[in-house]
C-alpha cells in the first residue's frame, strides 16, 4: 500500500491498521469524524449465506435493549440504485464502471446514512460493506492498490463477521433460493459457455478472495452452515460483549 | 499500482485534451482544431466531459434534487470517464485515430479539489487513466471568463457555480469564488502534470495558431494537406 496515514494509525489490539470508527485511508477533507458515539457492525459473506435474516433478528434483540439501529445495504442507495440496476440490466459494464458505480453507491450512503447515524450515536448495520466490492474487483483483475485506495474514504467497522460457507453448500442456497443470474455467475468474466461452470468457478474465486482478506481487515469468522438460531447466538454473544465494553467506558452507561 | 495517467501510452493514435474553466475558450478552440485535423486527412474522434449514458440518469437526478456531495460527484464523473475511456477513447487510439477530448482527468483534480475532496486520492482514483499525447491548458483571468459567459447570456448552472458549496447564494459570486479556487488547483497541475500553457485571453485566431502549432509537434505531417496514406 501506498498510502500510509499517519492521522490514523491508532492500532486495535489484535489487528493492524486504523482505528475502528476512522477512516481506512485519507479522511474525507469536508467531513472529519472524531470519537463518535455510533458503532458499525458489518455483516460480509457470499449469497445464500443468510445476513439479511440476521440482521432482522438483530435489529429486534438491539432495539429491544434500548439500543437505536439504522440498516444499510449494498446498493441500496437512493442516488444509485436505479442506474446500477439499469446498468445491470444492459449489460454495459465493465469491471472498472462496475466498480465505480459501487463506490458511489457506498460514497452517498456513507455520508447520507451511516456518518449521521455514527454522529447520532446509533448502531448501523451494514448489509455487506465494502469487502464485497473487494472480493468482486479481486475476481476481476483489478489492481488491489487501486480498488483499495479508492476505499480509503471507508470508515473501519467495529466488528466485521464473516459468515462463512463452502463453495458446495453455496452453490445448493442460490440455486434453490433465486437461481443464477448473469453477474452473480461472472458471465462477463466469459469462463465459458456453460453457466452452471461458470457460476462455480466465480463463486469459488470469490470464497477465495473473501478468505484472502480475514486477516487484512480482522474478520470474525462464522460458520454460516449452523441453524439460523444457532448463527444468531453467536452473533449476540459476541456483539453483547463489545457493546459491554464500549458501554462501560461512556458514561450515559445502563 | 497504475500509474497510466503519468506515463505515456504505446497506441498508435494521438490523444490530444483541452482543459481550462467555463468560460475559457476552449471548446471553441477544440472544434476549430477538429476542423483543421479533418480537412488535413485525419480520422477525428470527439469526446466531452461528463457525456456518458451509463451515469446519466443518476447525475440528473443528484443534480435536481442538489443531493449530490463532493464525494460522490467526484465517483460519478471517474465513472462517466471510465465508461467514455474504455468504449470511446482508447477503441480509436488503437485504430490509430485522433482523439480529442473536451476536458480530462484535469478537471476533476481541479474541480473536485476545489470542493474539498482529498487531492491525492483523487489522482488516485484516476490513475487508470491514459497519458495524453498532450494536455493544452487554456489560461484565462476570471473576470474575463465571468464576462464571456454573461455577455453569452449562459445561465451558470448549480454546480458550475459552486452553489452546492455555499459560499454565496449570489450565483456570479459563488461562480467567482469556486472557480477562483479551480484556477488556483489548475495552476498547481500545469507543472505536475505538464500541461501545455496557452494565454485564452487573446484574439481566438491567434489561440488557434499557437494550438494547432502546438499539436502539429505531435503529428507526422507538419503540412495541411499531406496525406499519409496511398489509396491504392
Amino acid at each position: 500500500m501506498t498510502t500510509s496515514t499517519p492521522t490514523t494509525s491508532v492500532e486495535e489490539p489484535g489487528g493492524s491498521g486504523p482505528r475502528a470508527g476512522s477512516y481506512y485511508g485519507n479522511p474525507i477533507p469536508y467531513l472529519p469524524i472524531d470519537s463518535y458515539p455510533g458503532k458499525i457492525i458489518a455483516l460480509e459473506g457470499t449469497d445464500g449465506v443468510g445476513r439479511s435474516t440476521q440482521i432482522h433478528l438483530l435489529r429486534e434483540w438491539l432495539e429491544v435493549q434500548g439500543y437505536g439501529v439504522v440498516e444499510t445495504g449494498w446498493t441500496r442507495s437512493e442516488l444509485m440504485q436505479p442506474t446500477i440496476e439499469l446498468a445491470k440490466s444492459s449489460n454495459t459494464l465493465n469491471k472498472l464502471t462496475f466498480q465505480l458505480l459501487y463506490a458511489t453507491d457506498f460514497a452517498d450512503r456513507l455520508e447520507k446514512e451511516i456518518i449521521p447515524a455514527l454522529k447520532a450515536g446509533f448502531v448501523v448495520l451494514s448489509d455487506r460493506y465494502i469487502y464485497t466490492a473487494m472480493a468482486r474487483a479481486g475476481v476481476r483483475g483489478v489492481d488491489r492498490t487501486w480498488i483499495r485506495n479508492l476505499y480509503g474514504f471507508a470508515i473501519v467497522p467495529h466488528l466485521i463477521f464473516y459468515l462463512r460457507i463452502d463453495e458446495k453448500t453455496l452453490i445448493r442456497r442460490v440455486l434453490q433460493s433465486r437461481g443464477m443470474d448473469f453477474w452473480e455467475s461472472g458471465m462477463d468474466l466469459k469462463l465459458g459457455d456453460d453457466i452452471y461452470e461458470s457460476f462455480r468457478a466465480y463463486q469459488r474465486s470469490l470464497l477465495k478472495e473473501y478468505a484472502s482478506m480475514a486477516d487484512e481487515y480482522n474478520f470474525r469468522i462464522l460458520d454460516a452452515r449452523r441453524k439460523v438460531e444457532v448463527i444468531q447466538e453467536e452473533l449476540r454473544r459476541q456483539i453483547s460483549a463489545f457493546l459491554a465494553e464500549s458501554d462501560a467506558g461512556s458514561p450515559a452507561a445502563t | 499500482m497504475l500509474n497510466r495517467l503519468t506515463t505515456p501510452h504505446e497506441l498508435p493514435g494521438k490523444l490530444f485534451v483541452v482543459e481550462g474553466i467555463d468560460g475559457s475558450g476552449k471548446t471553441t478552440q477544440l472544434a476549430l482544431l477538429a476542423k483543421w485535423l479533418s480537412a488535413a486527412g485525419h480520422s477525428v474522434v470527439l469526446t466531452e466531459w461528463n457525456s456518458s449514458a451509463l451515469v446519466k440518469a443518476a447525475t440528473k437526478t443528484g443534480k435536481k434534487k442538489n443531493a449530490l456531495t463532493p464525494m460522490t460527484f467526484s465517483l460519478l464523473h471517474a465513472t462517466d470517464f471510465a465508461d467514455r475511456l474504455l468504449y470511446n477513447i482508447i477503441p480509436p487510439l488503437k485504430a490509430g485515430m485522433i482523439v480529442l477530448a473536451d476536458r480530462y482527468a484535469y478537471t476533476a483534480f481541479a474541480r473536485d479539489t476545489a470542493r474539498g475532496v482529498d487531492r491525492k486520492w483523487v489522482r488516485e482514483l484516476y490513475s487508470f487513466a491514459v497519458k495524453p499525447d498532450m494536455a493544452v491548458y487554456f489560461r484565462v483571468p476570471i473576470e474575463v471568463s465571468t464576462e464571456r459567459l454573461l455577455a453569452r447570456r449562459v445561465k451558470l448552472k448549480f454546480y458550475e457555480a459552486g452553489m452546492d458549496m455555499g459560499w454565496s447564494s449570489n450565483v456570479v459570486e459563488s461562480f467567482r469564488l469556486f472557480q477562483g479556487k479551480v484556477l488556483d488547483e489548475y495552476d498547481r497541475l500545469v507543472d505536475e502534470f505538464g500541461l501545455s500553457v496557452v494565454n485564452a485571453t487573446g484574439s481566438i485566431t491567434e489561440q488557434q495558431r499557437t494550438f494547432r502549432k502546438l499539436v502539429s509537434q505531435h503529428l507526422e505531417i507538419k503540412d495541411d494537406h499531406e496525406y499519409t496514406d496511398d489509396l491504392g
